[in-house]
């Protein structure tokens, strides 16, 4: 794109010249599924918007590509490892790629669930006590004599969870002890650290932050209810299994401390432009962090979207603003 | 904590979003929001009962990566379409536009093209089948529709479909839509087991069950691989003859077998009790969509009558593209061609589990078909393990897909048709590696007796995290962008 003089003719020179994006969407993990329907939706809403997105996908003639033809900037909308875990993000620094989203460093933080719970507490936030370990560290020192003091010390029901990954993939709660090797074994099939939690009843919020240059800030709470008391991926990923309100049927000042939350989380882990924080509200009105998502779903049944919408806002233009910001900056 | 509060007026966001972010930019950006249903479906109140099983999967989630070529899929049933002759069958659908487009682009028959319906009769008399006339034919949209179609005619909600375990994932879906309930009968490395059969029948009888038809995949069955013996051939239409049973028979892969001739169909041994579901997926072309039923007459009529109503008729195009390709092309030399490229994919599939499998591990040995059933070590879950084996890049289908009863969770589904012998060496490779990896994980947690665990009574709070593990903490902000 040419170099502008000044910001009007930025303007000018983008309504002759329409920006050119580039939309990650798919790769090699679990939630390629996501993915795909995240990156098309993006897609089609930023075409919507005025914008020319190519949607590709992250593979072996993504670089090349984007030699070939340099994008302004690139929206990720990968889920799960690569797109996540912030090694893209590392590799899109190195080909001077600019992108919208967290930088790789904070993307990795917030992809160890356990290690963003760590610095969120630190912060002085609250998140449901937890343990995080590897299959090795049950193999060598005995997994019944490991579990027992998980039992005792965080009690029951608990929730096991892949420490890494998203979409719900792998997450189960245990309210049985007799119960837990099981789901020790099926958690552990998604990767090598498995994090235990201590299960906090309450209402399912998530909390999108948006930041557009001046500082972040949280849209309206999505509360979720599935109808089967858990949000696991058969909830999450068909209509009707779960009732979404937007904003959430809290009070005012929970909202106001959910939102700080959220803001709090995105400041302290260091992530830019857009992110989506999940947490529950327990009985007293206390806002439980749990984790963070650097590369929220954006697919028609993602909670994101509805907040933008919620907030009055088209999702469209909203990625389109965030995805202008970037490649201005990188002029 | 510090952070900027959040108010009502997130409407401060589109200062920064730039005037006319296009020429063809959203012209009401801030128009009044409809709300949304809180379900995200206002229908959903709506549906028939029997959508209420039609649930999104992580299995399908999981099965999304297949696509991609760093994984060697195990999983799908493709044909080797490109061992056909492309050129020639591409200038004969070309010839069947330019010159007989008046017949192929119009509506056709709903019992399907007569011309084709007599070619399918030469098809089946290969398996014996040679007292069957083109009016008792049916053509369909593959045997698939064929089979939606036959249970649509005999099931209503309730009734009992006799089937064997496992059985065809797409015919159990086909049966759950018209909420009929399947009933599994075992079987073993020669087919469908008659005793169990029988005992089947004598249980649904006792129970009070009205059992419309079995179900049943004679040849290199999907996903078993077994094909049903001589012997039990003659004792299950015996069994039939007893009990009064209608036998739905379903053969795709019939043709398909590298050691023998084609064994003799279970319709060609009765005529009356025998519905018989016939393709050209296997043989020909999975993308054409023919298949076709044989029925007797009073079956027949219903049969045209509903496909009428399904699809008006079967698509003119492709009937006539396979009429021809009978007619004009080495048709049983290109069947050759198939088995000899599958059955060099078959010996690379079973001579790789059984260099590579660790022990405990059992499997189908099919002299024919496309498929092995795999069965696991013990206590191993193939629906469990699948992330696993998605994170080492190799794609099998889990056994509970082909339960309707929620049985299956130790075997799986391994497809040798489609990837080359190098690849298959590959993911047995792979798939190897991973069951050896879940055995570990095994020993780890199943001797745990939760059973000698301390009383759980109030958790012992605990205030500080110390505990954790993993890349906490380090250059959180190094790169400094933000």
């Amino acid at each position: 794109m040419t170099e502008p003089a000044a910001p009007p003719a930025a303007d000018a020179v983008r309504a002759a010249d329409p920006l050119r994006v580039v939309v990650l969407a798919g790769g090699l993990t679990f939630e390629r599924e996501v993915s795909l329907s995240s990156g098309t939706q993006v897609a089609e809403e930023l075409t919507r918007a005025g914008v020319d997105a190519e949607l590709r996908d992250a593979d072996a003639e993504l670089l090349p590509g984007l030699a070939a033809a340099p994008a302004d900037a690139v929206f990720i909308a990968l889920h799960g490892a690569t797109g996540e875990d912030g090694s893209l993000r590392a590799v899109l620094d190195l080909a001077g790629v600019p992108y919208v989203g967290s930088p790789a460093a904070a993307c990795r933080l917030a992809w160890d669930k356990p290690a963003a719970k760590s610095v969120v507490r630190s912060a002085g936030g609250t998140t449901p006590d937890w343990v995080a370990l590897p299959h090795s560290t049950f193999r060598e020192l005995g997994a019944g004599a490991v579990l027992d003091l998980i039992v005792a010390r965080l009690g029951l029901p608990l929730m096991v969870k892949p420490a890494s990954g998203g979409s719900a993939l792998g997450v189960q709660k245990v309210s049985r002890v007799e119960d837990l090797p099981a789901a020790m074994v099926s958690c552990f099939a998604y990767g090598d650290t498995v994090m235990v939690e201590r299960f906090v009843e309450g209402t399912e919020l998530a909390i999108s932050v948006v930041d557009l240059g001046e500082g972040p800030q949280a849209l309206p709470a999505v509360e979720l209810a599935p109808a089967s008391g858990v949000f696991d991926y058969t909830a999450r990923y068909t209509p009707g299994l779960t009732e979404y309100h937007t904003p959430a049927r809290i009070p005012d000042d929970v909202a106001q401390r959910a939102a700080e939350v959220a803001v709090t989380v995105h400041r302290e882990l260091g992530l830019a432009d857009l992110s989506r924080t999940d947490a529950i509200v327990d009985a007293d009105g206390q806002v439980h962090f749990l984790e963070v998502n650097v590369s929220p779903g954006l697919t028609e049944t993602s909670m994101f979207p509805m907040a933008v919408e919620a907030a009055g806002h088209d999702l469209g233009e909203l990625i389109a603003a965030l995805l202008t910001r970037r490649a201005q900056a990188a002029r | 904590m510090e952070a900027r509060p959040y108010t009502r007026q997130v409407a401060t966001l589109p200062p920064g979003v730039p005037p006319g972010t296009g020429a063809n930019a959203h012209p009401h950006p801030h128009s009044p929001v409809v709300p949304r249903h809180p379900r995200l479906d206002p229908l959903a109140d709506r549906y028939a009962a029997r959508t209420h099983g039609m649930k999104t999967s992580e299995i399908r989630a999981l099965f999304s990566v297949v696509s991609r070529p760093e994984v060697v899929s195990l999983a799908g049933g493709m044909p080797a379409v490109t061992a056909l002759p492309l050129d020639a069958v591409g200038s004969m659908i070309g010839e069947l536009v330019t010159g007989m487009g008046a017949q192929t682009l119009q509506y056709g028959s709903g019992q399907g093209d007569p011309r084709l319906r007599e070619r399918i009769c030469d098809v089946m008399a290969l398996e014996g089948i040679t007292d069957a006339s083109p009016s008792e034919v049916v053509v369909t949209v593959g045997s698939q529709q064929g089979l939606d179609l036959v249970t649509r005619v005999f099931c209503d909600p309730g009734d009992v479909v006799l089937a064997e375990g496992p059985s065809y994932v797409g015919a159990l879906g086909v049966f759950q839509a018209s909420q009929a309930r399947v009933r599994h009968v075992p079987m073993d490395d020669d087919g469908l087991i008659p005793e169990a059969l029988e005992q089947a029948l004598l249980e649904c009888r006792a129970q009070g069950d009205r059992v419309k038809f079995l179900y049943t995949v004679p040849n290199y069955h999907n996903p078993a691989g077994v094909t049903l013996s001589e012997e039990r051939r003659v004792a299950i239409m015996d069994i039939a003859d007893r009990y009064d049973l209608l036998i739905v028979e379903d053969n795709p892969y019939g043709l398909l077998g590298f050691d023998r001739e084609p064994m003799r169909a279970l319709r060609a041994r009765n005529a009356q009790r025998v519905v018989y579901l016939g393709s050209f997926s296997k043989t020909f072309s999975p993308g054409l969509r023919v298949g076709w039923v044989l029925a007797p007459l009073a079956v027949r009529e219903k049969l045209v009558l509903a496909t009428e109503a399904q699809v008006l008729c079967p698509p003119s195009l492709t009937q006539y593209a396979v009429a021809r390709y009978l007619d004009t092309q080495p048709w049983r030399e290109q069947i050759k061609i198939f088995t000899e490229l599958y059955r060099e994919r078959r010996d690379a599939c079973l001579e790789s589990l059984e260099a590579m499998m660790p022990a405990g591990t059992t499997w189908t040995h099919p002299d024919g078909g496309f498929y092995v059933w795999l069965k696991l070590p013990h206590g191993l879950d193939s629906k469990l393990m699948q992330p696993r084996a998605v994170n080492a890049h190799v794609a099998y289908v889990p056994g509970i897909g082909f339960y309707a009863d929620g049985g299956g969770r130790e075997y799986m589904r391994l497809s040798y048709c489609y990837p080359e012998p190098d690849q298959i060496r590959e993911g047995v490779r792979r798939l190897a590696r991973v069951i050896e990896a879940e055995l570990d994980l095994h020993s780890t947690f199943d001797s745990v007796d939760t059973g000698t665990f301390r009383a759980v009574s109030a958790p012992i709070p605990w205030h500080e995290a110390e505990n954790i593990v993993g890349p906490a903490n380090g250059n959180r902000f190094e790169d400094g962008r933000a």
